[in-house]
């Protein structure tokens, strides 16, 4: 592994040369946990660790609650009751385990966002982000299902109306939406193949978050200055960095310390606060809800869904160029999924040569716009159909794109970047003062 | 900067809490197991059940709640041996082993009514509805009065009315209830655009409740408030019967972790302290 030059591990006794020619695992955890990390990491850099930790904790209290869930349509609410009721501690295992996916959303858009704004997609950690989508994807399909699992009404016709997305495409669709129901509507295979894949993926999630942090190590992290850190020797790089262990490590266990705290206390204070009281209710095919929304983490790009309705003019061209094979609904449904694909390919869309957008003025302003437009679209993507909503949701998913597909490659060509810190430690010491002084 | 994320984060997690408007109608009401230190009013969970067996349980069942929970702790902690004689009282059930009917035990559920003029089973119900999501749908209020749902059971149980005067004479099998929202409403209470003018909305349930309906065996006087108020209180155990295990977890947590992050904040500036030079 190429990188930031430092200690490697050294066996030393008889036992520890022998398992290292064998196989070099102690070796293999002593470089990542000694990995050489920028000092001047501010505390936007912290939700790495908080996401490891909620997939952890989703895992092993998503394990128990398995032991004593029933997916079938009959049985499936009946035995979250139970496990609310009989099981030991189980009120407290559901109520985390269904906090914790907004925890982890929460964190992961943080974290996102984090990036957007550091510009660490930007070359050479371009796979990092790749692989940091897809992983957002996975968790997407993983909450969608694991919020199904319950059988309440907001749970069925939540993935009556997800499902039907996939129907939207023409020729191909409904094949593919019978094959992801297993059946014509959503039933019992249906919740068996979501609580199989809902098993699955966050173990395919784990794998790929190995992944991401081994590319990571490989680039190094990114820092607040987007400045890399110096790689001529080890005592050049040991000038801008310290080892995660244990400098890292204690800053983020005392932040996910913070994090957890609160998230505890939405636990056991307002456990249903997120939730959808509706999904109290029994699924029931015959039944629609008044309002069908989707949980909050959904919410943004649900709006963006929304907000291609057939009398908006984009919509009626594309409409009229396909000989109406892409109607307003498939239109919103490319939509949708257009919105996560732009932010992935954000790497080849930014064109700028500077890194962070600490130093870069103008770039700052619409990012924050980005923001804004991100927490208004969840806003707007939660209210009925109608106006105003309907604007404003047009408004808000046009920006998105607008961020993405002009904002970005223009900016590159018309900002004129702040002057930077040469190097991290000027940084690191022009915030903290210079210990030899 | 900073505070602007803070602040983003924040109210994208409000915006998703309430979402919905129209139940503003649900005012709020003063619940002793509200907020951190809250806890179920025992007297008031008995009183609650009385109401519950005494009058909503001919027409509503609670099939989730197994009627030993009448006893645990956190609940109205009645007395096992009453317990199993009141099991013994309601209908009998089909034994899932045998295929026989035999007598209700405290093992077994309460009784689940289904069919004509029957309602909706009431074991999750308090968890079911909502109340006061407003300001403008924003669900701030929820952040601090919590989802509403014993609120609505009480404003529902006393929101009967007289109709009102839009309405034709002589509904029959429907009645009038302020609180209500999703039942029907006659062509006369209606606007040029099919929207109702009238507050509440039609339901089928006629008003269960009447003056001394009930004898609380505590001696409290048994008025229509007073009942709607306990059997709030009762179906809010009953849909969430370790609601006083969570709060205390909840403090042991805030607490402990409280404590960890002090550690862990000393620690950290200890660490860092030989490469932070005085500013």
């Amino acid at each position: 592994m190429s990188g930031i030059p430092h200690d490697h591990y050294e066996p030393k006794t008889g036992i520890e040369k022998w398992l290292h020619d064998r196989l070099p695992i102690v070796s293999l955890i002593y470089d990542t946990i000694m990995i050489p990390t920028p000092k001047n990491l501010n505390w936007w850099w912290i939700w790495g660790i908080v996401l490891a930790f909620t997939l952890v904790l989703q895992i092993v209290t998503g394990v128990v609650l398995a032991m004593h869930y029933t997916p079938h349509v009959d049985m499936a609410f009946a035995s979250v009751e139970h496990i609310m009721r009989d099981v030991n501690g189980g009120w407290a295992l559901r109520y985390i385990h269904a906090n914790g996916a907004s925890l982890f959303f929460l964190a992961v858009y943080i974290h996102i966002f984090r990036g957007l704004y550091y510009g660490s997609y930007k070359a050479p950690r371009e796979v990092t982000w790749i692989i940091g989508m897809i992983i957002y994807l996975l968790m997407m399909g993983t909450a969608f299902m694991g919020y199904v699992l319950p059988w309440g009404q907001m749970s069925f016709w939540g993935a009556t109306v997800i499902t039907g997305l996939f129907g939207a495409f023409p020729g191909f669709g409904p094949a593919v939406q019978e094959w992801l129901l297993g059946g014509p509507a959503v039933d019992n295979a249906t919740l068996n193949r979501f609580f199989s894949l809902h098993y699955l993926l966050p173990f395919v999630i784990a794998a790929l978050v190995a992944l991401h942090i081994w590319a990571f190590h490989t680039t190094g992290n990114n820092n607040p200055t987007g400045v890399e850190v110096r790689r001529g020797s080890k005592a050049e790089a040991e000038k801008d960095t310290l080892p995660f262990w244990p400098y890292f490590v204690i800053k983020d266990l005392f932040a996910l310390t913070l994090v957890v705290l609160a998230f505890f206390a939405v636990v056991a204070y307002m456990p249903n606060f997120l939730g959808e009281p509706d999904n109290y209710i029994q699924a029931n095919p015959l039944q629609t809800p008044a309002h069908i929304v989707p949980e909050w983490y959904f919410l943004p790009f649900y709006a963006i869904l929304r907000a291609f309705t057939a009398d908006v003019w984009a919509v009626i061209l594309v409409d009229g160029l396909t000989f109406g094979i892409v109607d307003a609904k498939l239109f919103g449904v490319l939509a949708m999924f257009g919105a996560i694909i732009v932010m992935a390919l954000v790497p080849w869309l930014d064109t700028s040569k500077v890194r962070s957008g600490v130093y870069r003025p103008k770039f700052k302003l619409w990012f924050w716009l980005l923001v804004v437009d991100f927490v208004v679209l969840a806003w707007v993507g939660a209210m009925p159909t109608g106006e105003p909503y309907a604007t404003i949701s047009l408004i808000g998913a046009a920006y998105w794109f607008a961020y993405f597909l002009v904002i970005l490659p223009l900016l590159g060509a018309t900002e004129k970047p702040l002057p930077m810190p040469a190097t991290i430690e000027e940084d690191f010491n022009s915030h903290y003062g210079n210990p030899a002084e | 900067m900073k505070k602007l994320l803070i602040s983003a984060a924040s109210a994208l997690i409000i915006s998703a809490g309430g979402a919905m408007a129209n139940d503003e109608n649900v005012p709020d009401v003063a619940f002793s197991f509200e907020g951190p230190f809250g806890t179920f009013d025992v007297a008031q969970l008995r009183r609650g059940f009385q109401v519950y067996s005494e009058v909503c349980s001919s027409c509503h069942g609670m099939k989730f709640v197994p009627i030993r929970t009448l006893s645990d702790d956190g609940g109205p902690q009645l007395d096992p041996a009453f317990v199993r004689e009141y099991a013994a009282g309601l209908d009998p059930v089909v034994d899932k082993d045998t295929g026989e009917e035999r007598d209700r035990k405290e093992t077994d559920m309460f009784p689940t009514r289904i069919g004509d003029g029957m309602g909706p089973d009431l074991s999750v119900m308090a968890k079911a509805r909502k109340g006061f999501s407003g300001p403008n749908g924003t669900g701030m209020n929820q952040l601090f009065k919590g989802i509403g749902g014993p609120e609505y059971i009480y404003n529902y149980v006393i929101g009967f009315e007289e109709n009102p005067p839009c309405a034709p004479d002589g509904i029959d099998g429907y009645y009038y209830n302020h609180t209500f929202q999703p039942g029907g409403v006659p062509d006369s209470c209606k606007d040029a655009n099919g929207v109702k003018i009238t507050h509440g909305s039609w339901a089928q349930m006629p008003p269960p409740l009447v003056e001394d309906q009930v004898e609380y065996e505590d001696g409290t006087k048994a008025t229509i408030d007073q009942m709607a108020y306990d059997v709030a209180a009762f179906l809010t155990w009953a849909a969430e019967p370790k609601l006083m295990a969570r709060k205390q977890m909840g403090m042991v947590a805030v607490v402990l972790l409280g404590l960890l992050s002090v550690l862990l904040y000393l620690t950290n500036k200890r660490l860092w302290a030989p490469y932070k030079g005085k500013h």
